[in-house]
């Protein structure tokens, strides 16, 4: 709880600074613009969590992503697959990318590290493969227009992703801090002999973490693919996987796994974007925006670090 | 040559010592006992620089000294051999002992000068009596090896007074016999030690003087003609001890899991066929490695069985993970609590109903105040001495530890209970507390394997002993039988 209260007591704190700086931050136009973002960056910023509580790490899910989106839009347009049947299977594709990477970590007990690292470069470069390196759009969008209405519009002026986003985190913050699946996960997270000594499936729970993950990934995916309408497959996804580990720490989770808060997750992954578009409205060069991300991070996990109150 | 007085130290909430004085002279070994909780650590701890005291003097040969860090110890010629032992597994035995002072060549590289350290290796390695490679890995020795090496790493540095924190908790009978010879041997050469155990019959054995704390405080001291088991322990708890182990009485009744030529990974080679009856403590000793802790983890589903059957109440059972043991009602008390026990990490609470959480669940979702309920209940029933349910588990005392993981498997209902090494590094009321509970369990009908070393644990509270020598059961011994030899001449048969 005090780790979340540091990091809501950060965001509002930076969202009142920026707001002095520049009115702009508080007009509608940016404030739906960031929460899209922070709608659509926070629901894989869960999925990621939820595997760093079980100690692990997932680094591939900027690549899963991108071939998500590439698959998703040669789905649409070149084969002009029904718009379900093409959600469905990528919602599938995702999950069942995270079953392999959890499997081989827990029957083959290989590091996480590099099951993820390996399956990010596959992943990228197989999405450039099937594209031709060619950046991939969904042209006029004809035949799945409700399906583009869906992601990119808004309910009560509140952007998709982030309505999305509500309805993914209280469902994850029932099952992390309410569930018994979740008090397993943090058991499995802090000492996975202990849990399995005390009759827990641990590696059932560590592969069903990383499905959550490729879910969640393949989500967020399907609503940045209509927000922006085209794909780089070299560029697209670049350092997701960072910004998703980054506001997983922010949050509260540690990375030797066993703690982690939802509310954490979603307000970590909302400082990021605040940060960025502080960037932006503060007239900041762009080129900057990961030195002002690191440079705040940092700042801020040294602030918790002394400020912790002695054991 | 050591004198500390006046020696205070406050946690937050908590005295935990109240001017302490504690001496050691030249080549004297100084027992210091107490229940958990009575401040040995801390005094210990200050000595060796980890904590600061709020108040109180140490002088080493007549000269004040300040002990702020554990290297300011090391220059002063203090060493301590931790009970947890602090030695790194990947490196090999040189490395280890001399880790941070590590013998170079000249030049600003520092490079590690290879024939050195080896050699001065095996000549630390011989004080010690320890008959292994300087370039063996420590990961490939056992648990008394590399107390030696921690041992030979403390001489090396010079040491003059070491602290052995529980040195004999984790030993076997002949490596207890084999550590207390050296420190016979390290006090014949002026080595002051500080002999921190909760085994008496060990201090009885070797110190020349006890020190006996309780609740922080100085309770009294015994000379070398004085020490006697009873004095000492009259002095830790403040009253007299009686019925230390339960009375053993209880009737045991049909054969609850039979074992059926059962081979483990460890010991493919020989098969072990053993029952365990309802109502009855079943003693299983033998020296560490003798497999002892291989079949139990064969009945908890830990490990997977190389052959043989499981019979529980007359049926044949499959036991291929914890999981389908829990389900069977058989239950493992590890050996290692703060690994495979505990969640130390997590609540009292949560750990309580961890193995029994459908209970208290409804579609998944948690009922926080069953659990709650449920977890206080079994506390107190286990007298858990505890702030709370939700403290975390790591925070308490090594028996409350113990109760808890207990408190863990009596949520369920046991059918059997397999305890491994029940009471170690446990004080003494906390034992005997946990003797009461299985000796209680036993008579409601659970069947009780219990691992142990601890002879004088084996004696007192089993009805049966069987031993096994390097995988192979050697005897099952009635009560009658038991004799510290009979079960010697098993274990080392």
């Amino acid at each position: 709880m005090r780790k979340e209260l540091g990091i809501l007591t950060l965001l509002m704190l930076l969202c009142a600074v920026v707001a002095l700086l520049n009115p702009q931050f508080v007009g509608a136009a940016n404030i739906q613009n960031t929460s899209r973002l922070i709608g659509t960056y926070g629901i894989f910023s869960i999925g990621v969590g939820v595997v760093i509580v079980t100690g692990g790490i997932d680094l591939s899910v900027g690549a899963v992503f991108v071939k998500k989106r590439v698959l998703l839009s040669i789905m649409l347009t070149e084969w002009q697959w029904p718009p379900l049947l093409a959600v469905a299977v990528v919602l599938a594709l995702g999950s069942a990318l995270g079953a392999v990477h959890g499997v081989l970590i827990t029957r083959l007990g290989l590091q996480p590290f590099l099951v993820t690292l390996c399956g990010l470069l596959l992943y990228r470069g197989l999405a450039r493969y099937i594209a031709a390196d060619v950046v991939q759009g969904f042209g006029a969008g004809t035949g799945f227009e409700w399906l583009r209405d869906l992601t990119t519009g808004s309910i009560a002026g509140i952007p998709m992703p982030f309505v999305i986003l509500i309805v993914v985190a209280s469902i994850m913050w029932v099952l992390l801090h309410r569930s018994v699946y979740g008090r397993y996960l943090l058991a499995v997270g802090r000492n996975e002999e202990a849990a399995r000594y005390s009759g827990i499936n641990s590696r059932r729970i560590i592969t069903s973490a990383y499905v959550i993950s490729g879910l969640l990934a393949a989500v967020a995916a399907i609503l940045l693919a209509f927000y922006t309408n085209s794909v780089s497959p070299s560029s697209h996804g670049n350092f997701y996987e960072l910004y998703a580990i980054a506001a997983a720490v922010l949050g509260g989770c540690s990375l030797r796994g066993g703690e982690g808060s939802i509310i954490g997750i979603v307000a970590g992954t909302a400082l990021l974007q605040v940060l960025r578009n502080l960037v932006n409205l503060l007239d900041i060069p762009s080129s900057l925006d990961f030195a002002v991300m690191g440079a705040v991070i940092l700042i801020g996990v040294i602030a918790d670090q002394v400020l912790r109150p002695q054991k | 040559m050591l004198e500390m007085s006046g020696i205070s130290k406050r946690f937050p909430g908590v005295t935990a010592l109240d001017a302490v004085q504690f001496s050691a002279g030249q080549g004297e070994v100084v027992a210091l006992v107490g229940e958990n909780g009575a401040g040995k650590s801390t005094l210990m701890k200050i000595l060796s620089g980890i904590h600061a005291p709020d108040s109180g003097t140490i002088t080493l040969q007549d000269k004040p000294v300040s002990i702020r860090s554990p290297r300011d110890a090391a220059r002063l010629g203090i060493g301590t051999i931790h009970q947890e032992l602090e030695v790194i597994d990947t490196l090999d035995v040189a490395a280890n002992i001399f880790l941070g002072r590590e013998p170079t060549w000249a030049g600003p590289l520092q490079l590690v000068d290879r024939r050195q350290i080896y050699s001065d290796a095996r000549k630390a390695l011989a004080r010690v009596g320890l008959d292994v490679g300087p370039d063996s890995p420590l990961r490939l020795l056992s648990t008394a090896q590399k107390q030696l090496v921690e041992i030979a790493r403390a001489l090396s540095r010079d040491a003059r007074l070491l602290i052995m924190d529980e040195p004999t908790s984790s030993l076997t009978l002949k490596e207890t016999e084999r550590l207390i010879e050296l420190v016979t041997e390290l006090r014949r050469s002026g080595v002051s030690i500080v002999y921190i155990s909760h085994r008496l019959d060990e201090i009885e054995q070797l110190a020349d003087r006890v020190v006996v704390l309780r609740d922080g405080r100085n309770s009294g001291e015994l000379k070398r003609g004085d020490i006697n088991r009873d004095r000492m322990v009259q002095l830790m708890v403040g009253r007299d001890l009686k019925s230390f182990y339960a009375d053993t009485t209880s009737v045991p009744g049909p054969v609850r899991i039979e074992m059926r030529n059962l081979r483990t990974e460890k010991y493919p080679a020989h098969a072990v066929s053993l029952s365990l009856c309802s109502g009855e403590i079943l003693g299983l000793a033998g020296l560490v490695g003798a497999g002892r802790s291989e079949l139990a983890r064969v009945l908890f589903g830990v490990d997977r069985s190389r052959g043989g059957e499981i019979l529980l109440d007359g049926a044949e059972v499959n036991i291929r993970s914890p999981l389908d043991a829990i389900r069977l009602g058989i239950y493992l008390v590890p050996e290692d609590r703060r690994i495979s026990g505990l969640l130390t990490g997590m609540s009292v609470r949560e750990n309580v109903t961890l193995p029994n959480l459908s209970q208290f669940s409804t579609a998944g979702w948690i009922r926080r105040d069953d659990e709650s309920a449920v977890a206080q209940s079994l506390c107190g029933e286990l007298k858990v001495r505890a702030p709370s349910v939700e403290v975390k588990a790591g925070s308490l005392s090594g028996g409350n530890q113990q109760k808890v993981v207990l408190a863990k498997w009596l949520s369920l209902s046991p059918r059997a209970l397999l305890f491994d090494e029940p009471t170690r590094g446990i004080d003494v009321g906390a034992k005997a507390e946990i003797y009461q509970l299985m000796r209680q369990l036993a008579g409601q009908g659970v069947a009780i394997l219990m691992i142990s070393s601890d002879m004088e644990e084996v004696l007192g509270v089993s009805d049966r002993v069987a031993v096994l020598h390097e995988g192979r059961l050697t005897g099952v011994l009635l009560r009658s039988e038991c004799t510290q030899e009979n079960i010697m001449r098993l274990a080392v048969a």
